[in-house]
């Protein structure tokens, strides 16, 4: 495992996680992973299914803590501070964008979508939503599509549609730290270009945690690209040098050429 | 050229049939329930009118109408669903939304879908012990609410869980991602979608607090009280009143020489309010389904 890298060591650490063991039950998901995450970085996240990619998310949302029955050891810091600490939880989910495989609508107009979270952080001002609506939608690349029918539902949206104004909830909260979960799972090729698209254009603005189910997508966008099997981390480095003819584990290029997974 | 084989002949021939079997069960589960209710309107003709409803039994059930034990039954459905809906609605919204998994959980859903099983005869008995008695609200409107609200509760608080658990989980995880509380994820997206199924689970209980005898014999309703006619406020919820399925059994069973059609109005009575409600019920589903979101 080899976390220093010439592109990364200039950057800030922005997400620490040390040791982070996380179990559901006697089944453990996450069995003590250590790796930074740095400022301004599209960080890949690839494996196999039941890899804990998922969890990792979780866990540094704090939405784990949902599910029952889970435990979890080792730290996560955000920006220095350990999550576990944060009084403010739904603060702390705030400064994280959400994305999930599945698009998921809410049962809500458009407008109401992309302003649900300010509203839920007590934004009130109608101008002040209509200019985050506005924003959003636009850096989701939607706002074209939707300007004229902001009341109707998400939820009679495409999938693509959805997925898109899933990525301007998740910016609505103005996170700096953007987590996307295999977006791509349930979108055609044309939209999936546009979201990454999309995602090339947040680098400058914030971090992104880029899970994804399709190997090629880290390779196109992400600076440094993990590798979880089965719950252990096994590699992290930059792109190149995982996608190149030498990692430094075999599992990893196994994995990088479709031996498995 | 297309020709039938044998198989596909047989396959046809099959399916006519079991498409007609399950006609002939269908109309045999609507057969019953139309001729009940043609022959009661048959045999209660003589006596409906809007005066059987509107005047007091006279002549010891003999002759007169329904409205005590009419308006005694909107009593004692109305005050008992004031205290069932809310306490069953909210309670399940805290078994489903906020409860985690643990032994009080566990023992609480065992003991909602036991208690929905319970007779009501034994409903009648607790009420008796701890309204009449022990609380000594004596027999009156109230214990026989309180008890029939004992009895509806646990099916409310099963027909909420089933409607809150037919909103899709990954709303509940989006509003969290977004840094929503569980109150703010009720109260914006659980509930709007939900609230058809709940309010239909709570309509249906109408029918059902109006139709029992049992509970409310023991704990508030009598054999005889005459009230003023055409007062919507005549009874006292701390006194006794009539009701009309308690009505419809004495004058049955314990009156001789009743008026035939009576016994008949009665029933129709009774039964024409209970299917005037769940239509109401049918209706409100309707229309909250074609505002469905999904």
């Amino acid at each position: 495992m080899n976390s220093n890298n010439q592109n990364g060591s200039q950057n800030s650490a922005v997400i620490e996680v040390t040791d982070l063991k996380v179990r559901y039950g006697d089944k453990s998901a996450l069995n003590g992973v250590s790796f930074d995450v740095y400022q301004n970085e599209i960080l890949g996240i690839i494996g196999p299914v039941q890899s804990g990619k998922t969890t990792l998310l979780k866990v540094i949302n704090r939405t784990l803590e949902f599910t029952p029955n889970t435990t979890v050891e080792g730290s996560v810091k955000l920006n220095g501070e350990d999550i576990s600490t944060i009084s403010d939880v739904y603060g702390l989910r705030r400064r994280i964008g959400m994305v999930q495989p599945l698009p998921v609508g809410l049962p809500l107009s458009i407008y109401d979508n992309v302003a649900f979270a300010p509203r839920t952080a007590g934004i009130r001002s109608k101008s002040e939503l209509d200019e985050i609506v506005e924003r959003c939608l636009q850096q989701a690349a939607l706002w074209e599509e939707v300007k004229d029918r902001l009341k109707a539902l998400g939820t009679k949206l495409s999938g693509g549609q959805q997925q898109r104004l899933t990525i301007a909830r998740a910016l609505s909260h103005q996170p700096d730290i953007l987590c996307l979960d295999e977006f791509s799972i349930a979108v055609d090729p044309v939209t999936t270009m546009r979201i990454e698209e999309v995602l090339k254009t947040l680098r400058t603005k914030m971090t992104i945690l880029l899970v994804t189910n399709l190997v090629q997508q880290a390779k196109r966008l992400a600076n440094r690209t993990a590798f979880f099997l089965n719950g252990d981390l096994i590699e992290i480095d930059t792109t190149d040098v995982i996608f190149s003819e030498n990692p430094s584990e075999q599992a990893t290029y196994d994995y990088v050429n479709g031996a498995f997974g | 050229m297309f020709t039938e084989t044998e198989i596909s002949k047989h396959k046809r021939w099959t399916e006519n049939v079991m498409r007609i079997f399950f006609l002939v069960m269908t109309s045999l589960m609507i057969l019953p329930l139309l001729l009940i209710i043609g022959y009661l309107i048959y045999k209660a003709l003589p006596v409906l009118s809007l005066e059987f409803l509107f005047t007091n039994p006279k002549d010891n059930m003999r002759a007169g109408g329904l409205w005590a034990p009419f308006l005694g039954t909107i009593y004692l459905v109305v005050v008992s669903l004031l205290v069932s809906a809310p306490i069953g609605v909210f309670a399940a919204v805290y078994l489903n939304e906020y409860a985690r998994e643990s032994w009080f959980t566990r023992i609480t859903n065992l003991a909602v879908v036991n208690l929905a099983g319970v007779p009501s005869i034994v409903h009648a008995l607790f009420g008796v012990g701890a309204f009449v008695l022990f609380a000594g609200l004596g027999e009156s409107i109230l214990a026989a609410s309180l008890t029939l609200a004992i009895m509806t509760l646990p099916v409310i608080i099963a027909s909420t869980t089933e409607a809150l658990k037919a909103v899709p989980m990954s709303f509940r995880e989006a509003c969290w991602n977004l840094g929503a509380t569980r109150w703010q994820t009720i109260r914006r997206i659980v509930i709007p979608n939900s609230i058809s199924g709940i309010l239909t689970g709570v309509i249906l209980q109408v029918s059902r607090a109006a139709g029992e005898t049992a509970p409310i014999m023991f704990t508030g309703a009598v054999f005889y009280k005459a009230i003023a006619e055409g007062d919507l406020l005549a009874y006292n919820i701390t006194e006794q009143c009539m009701a009309l399925s308690l009505h419809l059994f004495t004058i049955s069973t314990q009156v001789p020489d009743v008026t035939e059609g009576i016994p008949y109005g009665t029933a129709v009575v009774l039964v024409g309010s209970v299917l005037l409600v769940n239509a109401t019920s049918i209706v409100l589903r309707v229309y909250l389904r074609t505002r469905k979101k999904w």
